[in-house]
């Protein structure tokens, strides 16, 4: 059963077509690769399919209840799609003048449920220590941490991660591989886009180049 | 699992919004410094003349509340855009029309009610009537949530733009003349001794168009921003 569908998307940005006819299954488990050069297209095609952005033609589809192609309903602007979905881009989203836990707490608020706790996701991240700490005065790795452990108390089952390794340090990108692993064991999907080499079973990756 | 419901989400980030504030303190005072300079300008520039000040004290209290207004919009979703909490306010389950009135009424109560509470001593200041100051504040309480909402969606379509500010006068003060004229046209009424009930009216039903349509239009705006 496809999870995400992706059919025939384009994206033209100041009269350049960055790219077109884009095609993307995803099976629950499967981690999707973005690769491209610089200015290839990689963020704007993960903003389209977070829903920030709008295609320029196209059709995203989340989980397609039924197989009549007419009624699939592209997920811009559905909301149980936002629900599913964790978004992880450019700029990390944290309150610099509000502390790590005040951070998390509004966004388990934001969130529509779940399981895991701010104490447990913090010291999955490392950040147990820096909790009553405003954001301020935490390093760039560690803002970055910060960011994935909301990531993590989403309980989203898509993740789209735009560059997760930037600014982390070596047990940051282990870490975030772990957690990546652990996510798609548990039947989540990944779409990430990273310049560093990753290291996953080839079976999971599904990879996508968007150079011309 | 735990399920959050909407007004959870509207109380937690009214909280968010309101002790992000209260940890900004010294900018908080820069629209109401702002607000108390003007007015008492006023009397150094036009001259002591009690009668006049008194005539004019509605229009110079209105006129620079509404320019404080104005001056403080920029703060309600721009340090939200710079920092990329913004694309998450806005992808998630929740209406995002709830999320923005919860910003507006933060906003609201940061710089609205302020300019409520200084009021009353500018007015008297102006020498204002003492009976009238009721209605001022309660044009005030009517009014200023009115340049929030509207103010909301001219800077939900500017705050993507690195240089909005004349933009956002040029899009917002069509809408801001209207409550002006109703507002500060109650108290004169009421100077002379006339009923001011019809002008009252229309500021409520102004700031109840705002409450219910506003908080859409700025939620499409927000959105054609970030895209």
């Amino acid at each position: 059963m496809v999870s995400l569908e992706v059919r025939d998307l384009g994206c033209i940005r100041d009269d350049r077509i960055l790219f077109s006819k884009v095609n993307i299954d995803l099976y629950p488990g499967q981690l999707l690769l973005v690769e491209g050069d610089n200015g290839s297209g990689k963020t704007s095609l993960l903003r389209i399919l977070c829903g920030i952005r709008l295609p320029e033609h196209g059709h995203v589809i989340w989980q397609r209840t039924n197989n009549d192609k007419k009624t699939a309903v592209s997920v811009h602007g559905q909301e149980s799609y936002a629900g599913d979905m964790a978004f992880l881009g450019h700029l990390d989203g944290n309150k610099l003048d509000l502390t790590v836990t005040e951070n998390l707490e509004f966004s388990c608020s934001l969130a529509l449920g779940n399981s895991s706790t701010i104490k447990e996701v913090l010291e999955r991240v490392g950040l147990s220590y820096f909790d009553d700490l405003q954001v301020s005065n935490l390093s760039a790795g560690q803002r970055r941490r910060l960011a994935l452990a909301r990531l993590l108390l989403s309980g989203a089952r898509l993740w789209i991660l735009d560059e997760p390794f930037t600014a982390l340090d070596k047990k940051g990108i282990a870490m975030v591989e772990r957690e990546i692993n652990a996510q798609l064991d548990q039947g989540g999907l990944v779409i990430m886009t990273s310049h560093h080499s990753v290291s996953f079973d080839s079976d999971k990756v599904t990879k996508l180049s968007l150079s011309q | 699992m735990k399920k959050t419901t909407l007004s959870q989400v509207f109380f937690a980030l009214l909280k968010r919004d309101l002790l992000l504030a209260f940890r900004h303190r010294a900018e908080l005072f820069n629209p109401l410094l702002f607000f108390v300079l003007v007015v008492t300008l006023f009397p150094l520039g036009t001259g002591a003349d009690t009668k006049l000040l008194q005539t004019m004290a509605p229009g110079i209290i209105w006129v620079a509340a509404l320019l404080a207004a104005m001056l403080s919009l920029d703060t309600i979703f721009r340090s939200d855009f710079e920092d990329g909490s913004l694309e998450l306010l806005l992808l998630n389950a929740h209406p995002t029309s709830i999320l923005v009135l919860a910003k507006v009424l933060a906003h609201w109560l940061i710089t609205g009610v302020p300019l409520m509470i200084i009021a009353p001593l500018l007015a008297l200041f102006l020498g204002l009537d003492q009976d009238l100051i009721g209605l001022l504040v309660l044009t005030l309480l009517l009014g200023t949530p009115v340049l929030s909402l509207i103010g909301a969606v001219a800077i939900a379509l500017t705050v993507g733009l690195k240089r909005g500010g004349i933009l956002l006068s040029l899009l917002v003060l069509p809408f801001y003349v209207p409550v002006l004229i109703f507002a500060t046209n109650a108290i004169e009424m009421a100077m002379s001794g006339l009923p001011v009930t019809a002008q009252l009216w229309i500021l409520s039903s102004f700031l109840l168009l705002a409450i219910t349509l506003t908080p859409w239009p700025t939620a499409a705006a927000l959105k054609l921003s970030l895209s």
